[in-house]
């Protein structure tokens, strides 16, 4: 479990990150979603002790992360940029780190096969491709059992089957009961893997929801009405808290009303109806959505709140 | 959308383990180092050519010396010292020891590596002393080893010019010589933490060892004797040298100034490791 409590980090003047507090749970992925420079990296340096906050705290499970007697033990980390010596040997490499807590190399020899790099272990870890770098960078993280695993863009620059590799095994270890907290500037690949979403927007919190509710919030509750009489239907439709837009010749998009309410009318003025069907926002629209609303939370709204769920 | 996804039972269970997690110690962290040196060819390379430079430049001065014993001036026969001449490598030794002091620690800023040396050990300063303690201990075995190859064969060089080791001074010169390059390596590897860059971290070492000893020279002779006698390599060389320069200190207050400078860089080393973002 990961607790932040009113983190910020400042250089300068420049606000990375801006007064974050949040909770990461064990046993679900937890997305940690925004644009690049957002604010996601610096913050999970501040959970390891890499970087020390402006203000506020960050413990995990309970005590900041230096405080712990095996913090490996604690945090599994895979930090954004490569954090191996490119001349070393990979086995080498998980050797040193594993000695610092008395890991055996029974342990070192699994986690190497846990992430199919035994025929390149003894191999320099400079020669390594983005794929393998990864893959080294995940066996270190998981050398300890860890109970959390932080991982930052692991997806990063990976084919398609390492990214299917990486979504099994973060969803593995979070049905093992392991806290697992996720980065991403991709919407789409949280989708798949997140069963709860944290986003930041300019360090600043935009969101802290199941991800279902973050797509229910996000689908602005449009309706969209197929009909061969488009625009009588239109016409009929319109009101003052009703919106109708047109988006092709046959094809309106409704919001105020309900599709059964759309329904009904449509069936009182015996307008025929070809397609009727809820709007499902993307998760890249929603995300879109809430930086967008982070960019007028700068220039214009400087009372606004940002969304919060209540969980 | 369509995704594929996992069923959750076939997952359960595959990535945890039973693992024996033992708390962070120094001895640990020691031991993690240790695996870290001897595991980099860059290390054993840079550490063999300080071994060559020490014995070699002994055996080479010693051969010439006694070559060309009649062609030096009376002056030079009367400040002669068989024994410092044998460990006169001293000088590029501790050039080879710095760059490698410098770079186990800059090697793993400029990797990213520090960040997981830092991640497993996130108190930080147990890692300073296991690399200082590590690298002192490393470089004063192959250097004690190193001045005493240099020293034996030195003197059978130097033929009937040479001297024994139970000469007055021998002993200590040779284990003064090793202690002299065990500091230095200390040195360079705090000088590794404070400034985080291979190229500005050597550039500090030459310029303290090498440049500003000879730099020195060119100040009016009332400053030299306050100043130059405190500069690092100038007090590691009284300290371990038989024949010493008129205005020196003496053998003990250099070791002083010595392990001043080691003290006051493992000060500053301590304070940037507690302070800075890795």
């Amino acid at each position: 479990m990961i607790e932040a409590k009113n983190l910020t980090k400042k250089y300068g003047d420049k606000t990375a990150v801006d007064d974050l507090t949040f909770t990461v749970q064990p046993g679900i992925v937890t997305g940690f979603l925004g644009p690049n420079g957002a604010g996601k990296s610096t913050t999970m340096r501040m959970i390891l002790g890499l970087d020390a906050p402006t203000g506020g705290t960050v413990t995990v499970g309970g005590k900041p992360y230096r405080k712990h007697t095996r913090p490996l033990q604690v945090v599994g980390a895979l930090l954004e940029a490569r954090a191996v010596h490119t001349s070393r040997s990979a086995y080498n490499h998980l050797l040193a780190l594993a000695a610092t807590h008395g890991i055996t190399k029974n342990r070192v020899a699994e986690v190497i096969e846990m992430v199919g790099l035994q025929d390149v272990a003894r191999k320099r870890a400079g020669g390594f491709s983005l794929g393998m770098g990864q893959r080294l960078g995940i066996a270190s993280a998981l050398l300890a059992d860890p109970e959390t695993l932080i991982l930052d863009e692991p997806v990063n620059g990976l084919d398609p089957e390492g990214i299917r590799w990486i979504r099994d095994l973060l969803k593995g270890l979070a049905a093992d009961g392991h806290t697992v907290f996720v980065s991403s500037h991709l919407m789409s690949e949280m989708a798949l893997t997140a069963e709860h979403v944290i986003v930041v927007g300019r360090g600043r919190l935009m969101a802290d929801m199941p991800m279902s509710e973050l797509i229910a919030q996000a689908s602005s509750s449009a309706v969209l009405v197929r009909s061969p009489q488009a625009r009588a239907l239109a016409d009929a439709l319109v009101a003052p808290d009703i919106t109708v837009a047109r988006t092709a010749h046959d094809t309106l998009e409704v919001t105020g009303l309900t599709a059964a309410q759309i329904g009904d009318r449509a069936r009182d003025l015996h307008l025929s109806l070809h397609g009727l069907a809820p709007k499902q926002a993307s998760l890249e629209e929603a995300f879109m959505e809430m930086t967008r609303d982070e960019v007028e939370y700068h220039a214009h709204t400087p009372t606004d709140h940002p969304v919060r769920s209540a969980s | 959308m369509s995704t594929t996804f996992v069923a959750e039972s076939a997952l359960t269970s595959r990535y945890s383990a039973v693992v024996t997690v033992e708390p962070v110690t120094p001895a640990r962290v020691l031991h993690s180092e240790w695996i870290k040196l001897r595991s980099l060819r860059s290390t054993a390379l840079t550490l063999a050519a300080g071994v060559v430079l020490m014995v070699a430049m002994g055996w080479i001065f010693g051969w010439a010396s006694n070559a060309y014993w009649s062609d030096m001036r009376p002056d030079e026969h009367a400040s002669f010292s068989p024994i410092d001449v044998s460990l006169a490598g001293y000088t590029l030794a501790q050039l080879a020891i710095g760059v490698l002091g410098v770079l186990l620690v800059t090697g793993e800023y400029a990797t990213g590596m520090i960040r997981a040396t830092f991640g497993a050990v996130p108190r930080r300063l147990p890692v300073l002393w296991a690399k200082a303690t590590l690298y002192a201990g490393v470089t004063f075995a192959l250097m004690l080893a190193a001045a005493f190859v240099a020293f034996v064969g030195g003197q059978q060089l130097l033929g009937t010019h040479g001297t024994t080791l139970s000469a007055d001074g021998a002993v200590g010169a040779i284990v003064g010589a090793a202690g002299y390059l065990a500091l230095v390596g200390v040195f360079s590897v705090t000088v590794g933490f404070i400034i985080r860059s291979t190229a500005g971290g050597v550039a500090f070492l030459f310029a303290l060892l090498l440049v500003l000893p000879t730099l020195g020279l060119l100040l009016p002779a009332s400053w030299r004797e306050h100043l130059l006698p405190y500069l690092p390599s100038n007090a590691g060389a009284t300290m371990f040298s038989v024949r010493t320069a008129t205005d020196a200190l003496s053998a003990t207050t250099s070791l002083l100034v010595l392990l001043g400078w080691v003290a006051a860089a493992l000060a500053g080393a301590v304070v940037v490791l507690q302070q800075r973002d890795a």
